[in-house]
């Protein structure tokens, strides 16, 4: 782990970003995600705001990272972005194309644009398909008739990822490949489409973490070659700093604090971001830079948040009758660096 | 291609599987050799053609192999037939004057049983214009006795049956003509007296054209590979016959019911809302539904065929608790991250439940629908054992309930009831004992999966 949160690779990763031009690919715009609670099965008891009011722009070959705690909607809003759930409020333009008004054949070019690499390899991959049949799938769906010429991408996919020989691989079933080669199988199927969007929702957290390294370079040379648009979530603070130069931090479904990756580690500034990073004084250098997973206190309820910042009843700077009654907006304290807390009102 | 292998080296594992994937081959083979040797309607002829298809069959006669197992030799049924001249018949025919012939038939055959025959009937037909012939019947056994039998007008189409010969009846003093005839006078208790028996059949005819021929049947007491119903009808036809329809009634029956049931689960967990709502309360309402009454009904005021039978038990099986099961396991699956990913990549509905939800499920179908195949076979066999068998069609459960109907077990005719009931244990066994293997192999590589 220590080899890859060196300043090196983190400096590449703002090279790269700054060859691509400005244009904006993605933009969510105030986007909520809210899902309908029953009781028994049917009657109304209200909503899991699982991502409330989430703004951000996202640039052609840019990579963003997004952190929290879990169950903060981090899967919720990759999803929603993925068309795979519905926005409740708000808006998402790819390519100034409104997400919401897209239907049938557009709905399949779109999602065909953005690639899919999940948390868990096994789960990810259909048990009883070969490798082969799990490449060819997204391909035979979106409409590439020609045999040969699906046999060729999925080929030139698996060199791409690593996996070679080819025929090595082809007619295994997952349960017969490791979780590294698995997760390979996985980006390769997300490459295959050639999208201009990867949505990579923990991808190394479930893998030992000598793959971990690999799996992250891999993705960062695909992103590097192939100018991709990353969205990286994760909760190991070392794989963004390598990955991505900047990074969201999202608590309760709301993004509390957008910077440049370097700016938050030396000058976290939502009391949130300090809490997690409280390990800082520790001398071991790995643990310096990673994420708690855990702050103290209670996570808060996603169906009635606390009123006024949502962070309130954790926060040791609690400012009374102001931050337990109004909702802090977005503050720029420092150029690139917001911050959503009053403290710097 | 390589799962199926796989699947034939694990059974390969379990020898009652083997044994089980023996008799459902021997059970498929015996199918279909009854199909191509005795076709649909040939087998309906000689199932439903009348008494001159099995006319010359003994009644209620077990099947001839009891033999091996009987201290006393049981006769099998002998036919002379004049008109066969090969059956050993002799036929003179003497011209008496113009118009008047003495036709004299000498019938002789050997009887080594030890057990009396059932019955004995000379079938004759006789061509005349105005006057039948006059037909004297004499009887001469091995020792030389010679008895007369009776006198009759051979009408165009005559019938003499010993024992019904009230003046014969009375001449041997009340003993019934299989046994008197047959019996040896030197013995205390009847026993049979072995040798060569002859019948003569003198007949007179009385016009210049008019003929006669005749036909002699010592009806058996055993008959054939699997014996004779109260109709004299041979079991083997039913027994062959019900092979193919229980084998087809089954597995279309499971077949259907399963892979429906199945795809109709799939869609409503995947659908969700009020598909599966609608779903769900109409399986609620079927599972309410008596099964068996309504199957009466339709027996007794539609059809009785086997295939409107099979239609309805298709019907209501489809809704039926499986549902339930299928779904449990579908919402489990509906989760997993693969199904996630396929909509990532664009897949449509039918194509997630077709290419991703239904393959996931196939390891649990196969042994369920293996091993539901003797539930339908059995069932068909129950509704005909209630008196909802096909009208036509011989099968299995027919037998069984001509069987009970007919009194079978009070009168000692195991061999009636057994037969099919072992046919039926048989295609049972079989299928519940693959089904079972299947299980077995197919269920801890779903744990692992
Ligand atoms: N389909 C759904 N229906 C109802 N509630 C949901 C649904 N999906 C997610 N949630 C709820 O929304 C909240 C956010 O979930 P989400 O998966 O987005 O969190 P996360 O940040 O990805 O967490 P983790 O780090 O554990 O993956 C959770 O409380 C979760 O229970
Ligand atoms: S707004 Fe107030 S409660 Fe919220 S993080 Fe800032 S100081 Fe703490
Ligand atoms: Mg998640």
């Amino acid at each position: 782990m220590n080899a890859i949160s060196g300043t090196a690779q983190g400096g590449a990763a703002v090279n790269s970003a700054e060859r691509r031009h400005d244009e904006v690919l993605l933009s969510v715009q105030d986007l909520h995600v809210w899902f309908e609670l029953r009781r028994f099965g049917f009657g109304h008891a209200g909503y899991v705001r699982a991502v409330d009011g989430v703004t951000f722009d996202l640039h052609y070959s840019e990579t963003i990272a997004i952190v929290g705690e879990s169950g903060c909607g981090k899967s919720s809003l990759m999803k929603t972005i993925l068309a795979l759930h519905r926005p409740t409020k708000g808006d998402i333009l790819f390519e100034n194309r409104n997400l919401n008004a897209l239907k049938g054949p557009e709905l399949r070019e779109y999602r065909s644009q953005v690639g899919y690499v999940q948390q868990d390899p096994y789960g990810a991959l259909a048990p009883f398909m070969t490798v082969q049949r799990i490449l060819e799938e997204p391909m035979i769906i979106n409409g590439i008739k020609d045999k040969a010429e699906r046999e060729a991408r999925l080929r030139n996919a698996m060199e791409e990822v690593k996996m070679s020989p080819v025929d090595d691989f082809l007619q295994k079933f997952p349960h017969m490949l490791s979780g590294g080669q698995q997760q390979r199988v996985v980006i390769a199927r997300a490459m295959l489409l050639e999208p201009k969007l990867i949505v990579a929702d923990e991808p190394v957290s479930m893998l030992d973490a000598s793959v971990r390294v690999e799996i992250l370079k891999l993705l960062r040379a695909l992103q590097d070659k192939h100018n991709l648009a990353v969205i990286y979530i994760t909760h190991d603070l070392s794989t963004v700093r390598y990955f991505s130069e900047r990074v969201f931090v999202m608590y309760a479904g709301q993004a509390v604090e957008k910077s440049l990756i370097n700016d938050l580690i030396r000058n976290p500034l939502h009391p949130y971001t300090m809490a997690l990073l409280a390990a800082t004084s520790d001398p071991d250098a790995d643990n310096a830079t990673r994420f708690r997973d855990v702050p103290p206190g209670e996570p808060p309820s996603l169906v009635k948040p606390p009123k006024g910042c949502r962070f309130h009843p954790r926060c040791p700077h609690m400012i009374k009758d102001l931050c337990d009654a109004e909702e802090p907006p977005h503050f720029e304290p420092e150029p690139q660096h917001l911050v959503a807390c009053w403290l710097y009102r | 291609m390589n799962a199926l292998k796989r699947t034939f080296k694990d059974i390969s594992q379990y020898p009652s599987a083997i044994a089980g994937v023996v008799l459902i081959l021997a059970l498929v083979a015996l199918a279909v050799y009854t199909m191509f040797a005795i076709p649909y309607s040939e087998a309906i002829r000689l199932w439903r053609g009348g008494e001159e298809i099995w006319g010359d069959y003994p009644r209620l006669a077990p099947p001839a192999w009891t033999n091996i197992f009987t201290k006393e030799k049981q006769p099998s049924t002998i036919v002379r037939d004049s008109v066969d001249v090969d059956s050993g018949v002799t036929k003179e025919v003497k011209p008496i004057d113009e118009t008047m012939t003495d036709v004299i038939f000498t019938y002789s055959f050997d009887y080594d049983a030890d057990v009396f025959p059932q019955e004995m009937i000379v079938f004759m037909t006789a061509a005349y214009q105005e006057k039948a012939p006059f037909v004297s019947l004499f009887w001469i056994t091995p020792d030389g006795r010679e008895i007369r039998l009776g006198e009759v007008t051979a009408k165009a189409s005559e019938t003499y049956r010993f024992n019904q010969d009230e003046r014969l009846l009375r001449r041997l003093k009340g003993v019934a003509p299989e046994v008197a005839l047959f019996a040896d006078p030197e013995q205390e208790t009847p026993t049979v007296l072995k040798g060569t028996y002859q019948l003569r059949i003198a007949a007179i005819t009385f016009e210049e054209n008019s003929d006669l021929e005749a036909k002699f049947v010592s009806y058996g007491t055993v008959h054939g590979l699997a014996g004779t119903d109260h109709r004299r009808r041979d079991l083997t036809i039913a027994l062959l016959w019900g092979t193919p329809i229980a084998l087809a009634f089954g597995l279309v029956a499971a077949l259907v019911t399963t892979v429906t049931t199945m795809v109709i689960a799939a869609v409503g967990v995947w659908f969700g809302g009020v598909v599966d709502d609608l779903i769900q309360r109409i399986t609620e309402i079927n599972m309410l539904l008596p099964f068996l009454p309504i199957l009466i009904m339709v027996g007794t005021f539609q059809s009785r065929s086997i295939w409107v039978l099979l239609l309805w038990v298709i019907l209501l099986s489809i809704f039926g608790a499986s549902i339930k099961g299928y779904r449990a396991t579908f919402m489990q699956i509906k989760e997993a991250p693969y199904i996630e990913a396929a909509r990532s990549y664009g897949a449509s509905n039918w194509r997630i439940i077709v290419s991703y939800l239904i393959p996931r499920i196939i390891p649990v179908l196969i042994p369920g629908l293996v091993s539901g195949v003797p539930a339908y076979v059995f069932l068909e066999a129950s509704l005909a054992v209630l008196g909802l068998g096909d009208p036509v069609l011989p099968t299995w459960g027919k037998l069984i309930n001509d069987a009970y109907g007919n009194g079978a077990l009070y009168n000692g005719q195991y061999y009636w009831i057994l037969e099919p009931a072992l046919l039926l244990m048989i295609a049972g066994l079989a299928f519940a004992m693959v089904g079972f293997a299947l299980d077995r192999i197919f269920n801890p590589r779903l744990r692992e999966v």
